[in-house]
C-alpha cells in the first residue's frame, strides 16, 4: 500500500438545485519524496479533492464516500476531531491566494507559531524561534525582523513564501499546494517552484500541486492526473501525459498552454465551449459536448460512461475511442500540429 | 503609528471647535437673527419686573452688545479659564469651565451637569456591557447556526428589538416587574454606587435591560452578518487546515475580524449614551443627563441646554477618537494609512 491512496472517493453536495458531484468516484495513490500533479479546469474538483483530503469540505452538507489512506490510516470513516489532530501535522496545504488565505490581523510570525503550537506543546519562545528559523528556510531576508511583520506589509512572493514556512511548520509528510502559483507575478513563480522542489527533497514529503498550468506541473509533478467534471480522464507517468497523451482533453490542455518557443502570430487551440455543471453532467462521457471526435465512437459518447482502462504504455485513459485510433490521431494529427506551433 | 495617534487628535480638537461655534451660532446668534435683541436676551437673566434701564444696563456688562466674534471669544475664554459676570449689583466669578448660569435657578451649569454625570454613566456602562456580551454571542451562534430555530427565534426577537421604542418597553416592564410581581424597584430608584453598590445595581437592573435589549438586537444582527461574511474567508479555511480548533477558529480569526465594525458602532453608541439617555432616563425617571436636557428645554433655560449640548458632544468625539485609536491597535492595516 502507498503512502496516500485515495480509492474510489466521492464527495457530493446535495443544493437546493441538485446534486453537485464535485469529486465522483477518484482514485490515485502517491509515496513518500513524489509529486503528483491533479490538472483540470476550474470546476472539475481538484480543489474539493484536496480539501476533501484535509477533511474540510464544508460542514455537515457534504456527502463523502469511498476511502482515503494516508500512512496506514483511514480518513474518511474518521472522527472530525481525530482529522483535525492530522491536520497541518502529518498533513498541510498552500492555498492558492495567500494575501486572503493570512488573517490581516495578525503577524505573519504569530499565524507560523499558532500552527506550530497546535501541535507542539512549546513555549512561545520556543516556537518563535522556530518560525524565525522556517522564514529563513523559506528564502525571507532578515526573518528575526520580518517575523513581526504584517501580511499586507509583505510582496505577493514573500507571502507566498511565509505560507509555506507556515504549512511546513509541523514538518508534514504530505502536503498540498493548491494553485500555488496562481495569483503571483511570472518571474516570481519560479522562485516559489524552485523553492517547493528543494523543500520536498529536504523533507521527502510527498506533495500534491493542484493546477490548471501544465507549466507548473512540467516543473514538478513525476505523475499527473488530469481531472474533468468530477473524474479522472487520464492519469500516468509525466512523460507519458506530455509525451504519449491519448485523451482528446488532455490534447486540448496541452494546445491551449502558451509557451515562449512557438511563434508569436500562432494562435493557440482553446477547447471550444465551457465545462459542464457539476448538477447536470453530460450523460456518457463527460466531456462528449466539447470533444471534436465524439463521432467516432458509434454513439457510445453520449450514452456510456467510459472505463479508466490502460494503454499500451500502462497509463490509464477514459475514452470511447479504440486504442489505435486514439494513437493515430496522436502522432498524425495532433502531436504535428503541437510540434509546429 | 504615533503620526496616526496625533492626526487623530488634532482631528478631534477641531471637531470640538467646530461643535462649539456652531451651539453658540444656534443658541447666541440665530436668536438675533430672528427678531431677538441683546435686551431681550438679557431680560432673562434680570427677570421680567426689572425696568427697561436696568436691562440694557445688564446687557451691556454682559457684552450681548459686541460683535459676535468677541462674544464667542468671551464664550471660549469662560470654558478655558472661568468668567467674571457682573449683574450690576456685585461681581459674580465663574469658575472654569464656565458654561454660564441657570436662568431658572441662578446655579451654574457645569456643577449640576457633573452631578448628574454619575446617573447617565451608570446607566450606560451597565447597559453596554449587557448589550455587547448578549448581542455578541447571539449573533455568532446564530450565524454558526444558520436557519436553525435558535437563529430564527433570535433573529425574530431581534426584530422586535430594534423596532419596539424605549418608551414602550420601558412602561411594560416597569408595569409588570415593577408594579406587577414586584420584582425591581419602581421608576425613580436612584442610589449611587459608593453607598450601596448592591442597591446601586438593583435599582438600575430593569433600565439597564431595557436599555440592553433595543441596542443587544442590533448588536446580535450586527455581529451575525458580519460571523456569515468573515466564515466565508479563505483565512477561516487556512486555520482550519492548520488544525486549529473550531472554538479558536471561531474566537481568534472569525470573530477578531467581524468585531471591526461593532467596536466603530459601540464607540458612537456609548459616546451619545453618555451624553443623556433621554427616553430610558425619562421613563424609569432617573436623575441622568438626559432628564436634565429635556427639564432644561422646557424650561427654554438656554446656558442648560448649551452646556448639555456641547458636553454630550464632547463625549460623542471622545469616544470616536478612543475608536478611532482602539481601530488601529486591532487592525493593524489601518497603522499604514
Amino acid at each position: 500500500m502507498s503512502f496516500l491512496d485515495v480509492k474510489d472517493l466521492k464527495i457530493h453536495f446535495p443544493t437546493d438545485d441538485g446534486l453537485v458531484r464535485s469529486v465522483d468516484g477518484l482514485t490515485f495513490s502517491l509515496e513518500r519524496g513524489r509529486t503528483l500533479g491533479i490538472v483540470g479546469e476550474s470546476g472539475s474538483g481538484k480543489s474539493v479533492t484536496s480539501l476533501g483530503i484535509l477533511g474540510l469540505h464544508k460542514g455537515g452538507r457534504a456527502q463523502i464516500s469511498g476511502e482515503i489512506w494516508l500512512d496506514d490510516e483511514e480518513l474518511v470513516a474518521m472522527s472530525a476531531e481525530q482529522v483535525r489532530r492530522l491536520r497541518g501535522k502529518k498533513m498541510a496545504m498552500i492555498f492558492q491566494d495567500p494575501l486572503s488565505s493570512m488573517h490581516p490581523y495578525y503577524s505573519v510570525g504569530h499565524q507560523i507559531i499558532e500552527a506550530y503550537r497546535i501541535h507542539h506543546d512549546v513555549s512561545k519562545q520556543v516556537a518563535r524561534k522556530h518560525a524565525i528559523d522556517l522564514l529563513g528556510r523559506v528564502g525571507i531576508p532578515e526573518p528575526a525582523r520580518r517575523v513581526d511583520s504584517y501580511p499586507h506589509e509583505f510582496s505577493g512572493g514573500m507571502r507566498q513564501r511565509a505560507m509555506i514556512a507556515m504549512a511546513l511548520s509541523c514538518d508534514p509528510e504530505l502536503l498540498i499546494a493548491d494553485e500555488p502559483t496562481t495569483a503571483l507575478d511570472v518571474t516570481v513563480q519560479a522562485q516559489i517552484l524552485d523553492l517547493m522542489r528543494d523543500l520536498q527533497r529536504e523533507f521527502n514529503s510527498a506533495l500534491i500541486i493542484i493546477t490548471h498550468d501544465l507549466g507548473v506541473v512540467a516543473e514538478l509533478s513525476d505523475d499527473i492526473l488530469v481531472m474533468y467534471a468530477g473524474k479522472c480522464v487520464e492519469y500516468g507517468k509525466a512523460d507519458d501525459i506530455f509525451y504519449q497523451p491519448e485523451h482528446p482533453y488532455t490534447w486540448g490542455l496541452l494546445g491551449s498552454m502558451p509557451r515562449l518557443d512557438r511563434e508569436p502570430t500562432e494562435r493557440l487551440l482553446p477547447i471550444k465551449g465551457s465545462p459542464p455543471s457539476l448538477i447536470n453532467v453530460p450523460p456518457g462521457c463527460a466531456f462528449h459536448p466539447r470533444c471534436p471526435y465524439a463521432e467516432r465512437t458509434e454513439g457510445r459518447a453520449s450514452t456510456e460512461v467510459p472505463d479508466l482502462a490502460p494503454t499500451e504504455r500502462g497509463h490509464l485513459v477514459r475514452c470511447h475511442m479504440p486504442r489505435t485510433e486514439r494513437r493515430a490521431l496522436w502522432e498524425n494529427e495532433i502531436k504535428p500540429v503541437l510540434e509546429t506551433q | 503609528m504615533l503620526t496616526y495617534i496625533i492626526r487623530r487628535f488634532i482631528g478631534a480638537i477641531a471637531m470640538l471647535i467646530v461643535i462649539s461655534m456652531v451651539t453658540f451660532g444656534i443658541f447666541f446668534v440665530v436668536p438675533q437673527w430672528a427678531g431677538s435683541t441683546p435686551e431681550s436676551l438679557a431680560s432673562r437673566y434680570v427677570g421680567r419686573a426689572a425696568t427697561e434701564e436696568t436691562v440694557a444696563l445688564v446687557a451691556e456688562r454682559l457684552g450681548f452688545n459686541d460683535p459676535v466674534i468677541v462674544q464667542y471669544g468671551r464664550f471660549l475664554k469662560g470654558i478655558f479659564l472661568g468668567a467674571e459676570y457682573d449683574y450690576g449689583a456685585g461681581v459674580e466669578h465663574c469658575p472654569a469651565p464656565c458654561l454660564g448660569y441657570s436662568f431658572i435657578s441662578g446655579q451654574p451649569v457645569w456643577p449640576d451637569l457633573i452631578d448628574r454625570m454619575p446617573v447617565t454613566f451608570s446607566l450606560a456602562i451597565g447597559a453596554a456591557i449587557l448589550w455587547v456580551v448578549a448581542g455578541v454571542s447571539v449573533g455568532v451562534i446564530s450565524a454558526l447556526r444558520r436557519g436553525s430555530f435558535f437563529d430564527r427565534l433570535s433573529m425574530g426577537t431581534a426584530l422586535a428589538g430594534v423596532s419596539l421604542p424605549i418608551f414602550f418597553t420601558g412602561m411594560v416592564s416597569l408595569v409588570v416587574f415593577s408594579y406587577g410581581l414586584g420584582w425591581t424597584p419602581p421608576g425613580g430608584s436612584w442610589t449611587d454606587f459608593t453607598e450601596n453598590p448592591a442597591q446601586w445595581a438593583y435599582n438600575l437592573l430593569l433600565p439597564w435591560i431595557t436599555l440592553a435589549f433595543l441596542f443587544a438586537a442590533t448588536y446580535a444582527r450586527l455581529t451575525r452578518a458580519g460571523m456569515l461574511d468573515t466564515m466565508g474567508e479563505d483565512y477561516i479555511r487556512t486555520a482550519r487546515a492548520k488544525g486549529l480548533r473550531e472554538r479558536d477558529v471561531v474566537v481568534k480569526h472569525g470573530l477578531r475580524a467581524a468585531l471591526t465594525p461593532i467596536l466603530t458602532l459601540f464607540g458612537i453608541d456609548f459616546g451619545l449614551l453618555i451624553g443623556g439617555a433621554i427616553l430610558t432616563e425619562t421613563t424609569y425617571t432617573l436623575p441622568g443627563l438626559g432628564q436634565f436636557a429635556i427639564l432644561a428645554i422646557r424650561n427654554q433655560d438656554l446656558p442648560q441646554v448649551m452646556g448639555v449640548v456641547l458636553f454630550a458632544a464632547s463625549f460623542v468625539v471622545v469616544a470616536s477618537l478612543i475608536v478611532d485609536l482602539l481601530y488601529a491597535w486591532v487592525d493593524p492595516r489601518v497603522r499604514l494609512s
